[in-house]
């Protein structure tokens, strides 16, 4: 009697354990060792100098700021429509590429070098214009006519967008990657505060912050930003305050094209080069942005865009390089993704996540 | 003339027959009554006036001109706006910010300004929480801040549906004192209620609805004195 119940007692603490929660604490457990253990090996060889890790850290900022512009386009429609659209990536690719062509013709007239201020207007005004009237007519053609089905029909549908537009613009561009034209104004280095750091990517840097303040002020302070808010919140009280629902949604999509387009020549000045899939990754990847910062979130979009572009560019070095697996660099879209997979498992709701709210 | 007339109305869920052959009329400076138990086709007679769900047969009127063809926001643009039944307030939005984006359609900022000062007026309480976002208020103050957002708009028609639910009963009190004194500043009313007592004790004239069909209407005193008012339509009368 006394030996049933005993072995009842001891029997139950394990069976109020979930398996799945077993296996996830020993997931992290074990991710957390190959963290710790690979960046303290890497430390103790010595490989990376103190100004090694900086470069890496602001050229991870770069390409997150990049991240974080294309990631406020997918926060800004599942905001508004709650549905994840997967062509963005493409959206970005199309107004960049593009601009390609304009930048080739003003490197060969010589007005590229001559006057690059002007040049660069000139890009940003052709790739953002270009990515939004892609983004519209996406919304208008492939979307809209699916506003009432279920959730899944109009992602199947974005996946079917993407891939449409990257075979419709290799059609019209061609399948080669091409070498964008480089600007001289911006290679070369700054000094600040004793440091060196290169041009572009400063650049990069402050002009993603300001695209991002303004689409902050302009959500936060605007008619328009607040209809957006209003119809993301319940669209049919948003239409009873005269708000209109097919208007603001496809103002969504134009703001969030124009800041993919605006990306695109951020990311050129980084990456110099063009090729028809190449919104793929950067859309994937900046889709793991606004997931890690919290989708629908707009400050969310910056955040996780900056953390993500860090951790992908001190990662692999940091956790790799230790561990002697050659070429650590090559496996950034690892981090990434590793890095959406345990958001999704760990974290579902992203550091700014309105998770709760929406239940409240 | 009637400012707002439904003739020979119907509607459908799909399949689902909601209102059949619904004539009424609201005359301007009035509070008409829709009174009727659950799912007597009250909520979906509103929101069929405001082109929420479409009219599939009849003609709905507003100020002689048919509106029945026009999408919600337009109708909203003629004059004709709604309480929503459980406020739906935008809960993430401060109480400026959704007492603003009533005047959604308005550009006339002065006066945007002079009758936000008068809802304050009509609910002190709001002002007091101005900043505050709208999901934090109490059950009470959601209410007000619903019938101050619909009077931002500058209706002519105001809906009103179940403005008393799940208010305390001295709440409920409150909120029809409220729509009373809305009315006598010049604005028609068309409210929907459960608590047909209260509503025909401030209304003109009321229309019951049974199962869709409208069975009975008269003044809202003959009616609050008809012998089968309560038993044989509202059912839950006390």
């Amino acid at each position: 009697m006394t030996a049933k119940t005993e072995t009842r007692t001891r029997r139950l603490p394990f069976e109020r354990i979930p398996v799945r929660r077993i296996i996830l604490v020993a997931l992290s457990l074990a991710i957390i060792y190959g963290v710790v253990a690979g960046s303290a090996a890497t430390l103790q060889t010595g490989t990376f100098s103190g100004a090694d890790w900086r470069t890496l850290v602001v050229n991870g900022l770069a390409r997150g700021s990049v991240y974080a512009l294309i990631a406020i386009g997918y926060t800004l429609v599942y905001g508004v429509l709650f549905m994840i659209n997967f062509a963005h990536g493409e959206v970005f690719m199309s107004g960049t590429y593009t601009s390609f062509f304009v930048a080739t013709a003003l490197a060969e007239s010589g007005y590229l070098n001559e006057h690059p201020l002007i040049s660069i207007g000139i890009l940003f005004v052709v790739s953002m214009v270009v990515s939004t009237v892609v983004a519209i007519i996406l919304e208008r053609l492939a979307y809209r006519p699916l506003r009432g089905a279920p959730r899944l029909v109009p992602l199947i549908t974005a996946i079917g967008a993407s891939l449409f537009l990257q075979y419709t613009f290799r059609g019209l561009y061609g399948a080669n990657v091409r070498a964008y034209p480089e600007i001289a104004a911006i290679q070369g280095t700054w000094e600040i505060f004793g440091f060196d750091f290169l041009k572009k990517q400063v650049i990069v840097i402050v002009a993603a912050m300001i695209f991002w303040l303004i689409l902050y002020l302009v959500v936060a302070k605007t008619k328009t930003g607040r209809a957006m808010r209003a119809v993301g919140e319940d669209r049919e009280v948003a239409a009873l305050m005269g708000i209109d629902v097919d208007r603001t949604i496809v103002a969504t999509f134009a703001i969030g094209g124009a800041l993919a387009g605006a990306a695109g020549i951020l990311f050129v000045f980084v990456f110099n080069q063009v090729i028809f899939i190449m919104g793929f990754l950067p859309g994937l990847k900046a889709f793991t942005a606004a997931v890690l910062g919290g989708i629908g979130s707009i400050s969310g979009a910056a955040l996780g865009g900056l953390v993500l572009g860090v951790l992908e560019a001190i990662g692999p070095n940091l956790f790799l390089t230790g561990a002697n697996v050659p070429s650590p660099n090559q496996l950034q879209p690892v981090v990434a993704f590793g890095i959406l997979v345990l958001v999704l498992i760990f974290l579902p709701g992203g550091f700014l996540g309105s998770d709760e709210e929406e239940r409240a | 003339m009637a400012l707002l007339e439904l003739n020979n109305v119907s509607a459908a869920y799909g399949p689902v027959r909601a209102l059949e052959g619904v004539s009424l009329e609201v005359n301007d400076g009035e509070i008409v009554c829709l009174l009727g138990s659950n799912a007597a086709g009250k909520t979906t007679t509103l929101r069929t006036i405001l082109g929420m769900v479409p009219a599939h047969k009849g003609e709905i009127r507003f100020n002689e001109e048919r509106i029945d063809e026009l999408r919600t926001q337009d109708i909203v643009g003629r004059g004709v706006t709604m309480v929503p039944e459980n406020r739906r307030l935008f809960a993430k939005m401060s109480v400026r910010e959704n007492l603003e984006i009533g005047a959604n359609l308005r550009t006339d900022k002065k006066e945007i300004r002079e009758d936000m000062e008068r809802v304050f007026v009509l609910f002190p309480r709001l002002k007091e929480r101005i900043g505050q976002r709208a999901g934090t208020l109490s059950g009470g103050e959601q209410q007000m801040l619903a019938i101050g957002r619909a009077l931002m708009a500058k209706p002519s028609v105001l809906l009103m549906d179940e403005p008393s639910m799940g208010l305390a009963p001295i709440l409920v009190e409150q909120v029809f004192d409220t729509i009373k004194e809305i009315n006598e500043l010049g604005t028609t009313i068309l409210l929907v209620e459960q608590n047909a007592h209260v509503a025909l004790s401030i209304a003109d004239r009321g229309y019951v609805l049974q199962t869709g069909r409208i069975v009975l209407h008269d003044e809202a005193h003959a009616l609050l004195e008809h012998p089968q008012l309560s038993q044989a339509y509202l059912g839950e009368l006390d």
